[in-house]
């Protein structure tokens, strides 16, 4: 288990080396002077090399790359060019609005999910088995962001009972969680549903009816424990979407959190807020990822040595 | 294509003198598997229904793709304008029909430079393994950790708006699902006697690649290319929706999704309309897929 970890370990930081390599790359081939846009073409010549020496925009750009490394590493990605303050403050605020609406769609799909994929599963066959596919199956076709704009008009300007933007209050946090959540509850209910079906056809489950066990007590001890496993890999997936997908669900919203920071940041250019954000977010889900794949590999010996063909 | 033929040559030399026994290749086993597939055929329809208003679009939509019906701004549905009207009085039935085009074509290429990209990646890590495989195996598992939206986004700031670039960015995006999964097929077929026969014969590595183990996966590279269209579709929508893709005036259904938000109290339908086209379109590709899935490659079903 030890090998195990730091092997895992030493993958990680490469990861995030080249996480950081291609964005910082990427960034600076970005057609655009950022000192040019900061001063909104104001300035002469003169202060534009000025200020780009301040910045030590100058330099050459191993040597910017190092420096950027240097700061990353310790959480320091510099000034934001329009905010003026510090990236990591301004991304420390953005990631507790979204980890905490994150929270919440986590919980939303794993619940619902989980719930609707055991009643498919136990109602096989069923119009309630069909039911459920067919709208798990619709869920996993919508976009995140036209669903958050039907509920805006159903619940905000028809029914008026919801509000539509900003997030100030718990009721606030319903709909962007269900419209986010929608389509991971309806993964999280179809991968529950197979796995489930697989685990009940087991013969240790015949076995158990045979026994005389309680059907309620075979679907809960046989069926989810078995189908746990995959769900629980889907998580680290899940993160990676719930990331992503907030930049579309906060637009919507207007939710000032790291999706909505990213967003903004592209409309005014501001390349260390960009940089900043993508890494930050590329850390959050390799970090989950870690500690998924730890949690795993504690769990089930076959996964540390499946690992290492 | 050439190696079928070739297989059923040999196939027809060792059944010499059997009557009656037919040779039928995995293609047309996978077809008749499909065609029983009453929701695959179903989803097939809309596809190329779909496929078939989008090249013939002048044709069947009742207005020019940007004309104006002055003083008829943001209407409901009515007999002249099925689906009502936009902001500036454009016909929404009409810019749905054109706005698949754009959808369509992003799934045509992008998913080709996604498939290219991972094809590549994939094969090469899985061939000569070692450190050709580490280091790919990293750069895979680099692409692969951030979130595709974002990526895409980051991409389209440094390319800039458009839709060749908006091709660019979700192609850059999705390689890396198949980049893994043809890499580890490329490890288990790489150890069958074809290969050592190849190689016996002095085949060269690429001519192995390409000749050999490549044509080996393409039922996988058909199923993970069909299950990939939808999300490519739903990215490129994404990135016009947040006005990084597709520039108006262009239809495309993303961004008629977030014109449509600014008027959602004179006329919700127009932000109802495009979503119903998106989802229609990816649910057709998303059954689609999972048919194929089945009647190709079955192995592929916790992907």
């Amino acid at each position: 288990m030890i090998k195990y970890t730091i092997k895992r370990l030493l993958q990680t930081l490469i990861v995030l080396f080249g996480v950081s390599l291609i964005t910082f790359i990427m960034l600076n081939i970005a057609p655009g002077d950022p000192v040019g846009v900061m001063l909104a073409k104001r300035a002469d010549q003169e202060t534009i090399d000025r200020v780009r020496h301040e910045m030590g925009l100058d330099k050459p750009y191993v040597e910017q790359y190092i420096e950027f490394i240097k700061g990353a590493v310790v959480g320091d990605f510099g000034d934001s060019y329009f905010q003026h303050r510090p990236v990591s403050e301004i991304l420390a605020d953005a990631f507790s609005i979204t980890a905490s609406l994150g929270l919440w769609v986590l919980l939303f799909s794993i619940v619902f999910g989980i719930l609707f994929g055991i009643s498919a599963a136990v109602l096989r066959g069923t119009w309630g088995d069909k039911l459920i596919i067919f709208f798990s199956t619709l869920g996993m076709a919508m976009p995140s962001f036209w669903i958050a704009i039907i509920l805006q008009i159903i619940f905000g300007l028809h029914l008026k009972i919801l509000p539509i933007s900003g997030l100030y209050s718990m009721s606030s946090y319903i709909l962007p969680t269900v419209s986010l959540g929608l389509i991971y509850a309806a993964s999280i209910a179809r991968l529950c549903r197979t796995n489930m079906l697989d685990a009940l056809n087991q013969d240790y489950v015949r076995t158990a009816r045979s026994k005389g066990v309680s059907e309620f007590k075979i679907v809960m001890q046989h069926g989810l424990k078995n189908a746990a496993i995959p769900i629980i890999t889907y998580i680290g997936i899940l993160i990676k979407s719930i990331l992503g997908g907030s930049v579309l669900v906060e637009t919507v919203f207007a939710i000032p959190g790291l999706g909505k920071t990213m967003v903004d940041s592209i409309t005014q250019r501001d390349i260390r807020l960009i940089q900043g954000c993508t890494i930050y977010i590329a850390v959050v889900f390799v970090i989950a990822n870690l500690i998924i794949d730890l949690v795993y590999g504690l769990l089930d010996p076959r996964i540390r040595v499946g690992q290492e063909a | 294509m050439r190696f079928f033929k070739r297989k059923s040559d040999v196939f027809n030399s060792l059944i010499e003198g059997a009557e009656g026994v037919t040779y039928t290749s995995f293609y047309h086993d996978a077809f008749k598997r499909l065609r029983r597939d009453k929701v695959a055929m179903v989803c097939l329809a809309v596809v190329i229904l779909i496929v078939v208003a989008a090249i013939f679009a002048p044709l069947i939509t009742p207005y020019e793709e940007d004309y104006m019906d002055i003083g008829n701004e943001l209407s409901g549905p009515s007999a002249e304008h099925w689906l009502g009207t936009d902001e500036f009085g454009r016909d929404v039935f009409t810019r749905i029909i054109y706005g698949s085009r754009v959808s369509l074509m992003v799934g045509l290429v992008a998913e080709s430079i996604a498939v290219a990209i991972g094809l590549i990646v994939g094969a090469v890590a899985g061939f000569y393994g070692g450190k050709v495989d580490a280091v790919l195996s990293r750069i895979i598992e680099i692409f692969a950790s951030f979130p595709h939206i974002l990526f895409a986004i980051v991409v389209m700031f440094v390319l800039g708006t458009g839709i060749i670039n908006v091709f660019i960015a979700v192609g850059v995006v999705g390689w890396t699902g198949l980049a893994r999964v043809i890499r580890s097929q490329i490890m288990q077929l790489k150890q069958k006697e074809y290969v050592e026969a190849a190689r016996a014969s002095g085949g060269r590595n690429m001519q192995i690649i390409f000749r050999h183990l490549i044509p080996n996966c393409l039922s996988t590279i058909i199923v993970v290319a069909t299950m990939n269209i939808p999300s490519d579709i739903m990215y490129e929508a994404s990135l016009s929706f947040l006005g990084l893709g597709v520039q108006p005036p262009q239809a495309s259904w993303g961004s008629m999704i977030s014109e449509a938000r600014k008027f959602m109290r004179q006329n919700p339908g127009y932000s109802v309309f495009p979503g119903v086209a998106l989802i229609i379109t990816v649910l057709a590709f998303n059954l689609l897929g999972d048919a194929l899935r089945d009647a190709l490659d079955p192995r592929l079903k916790n992907l």
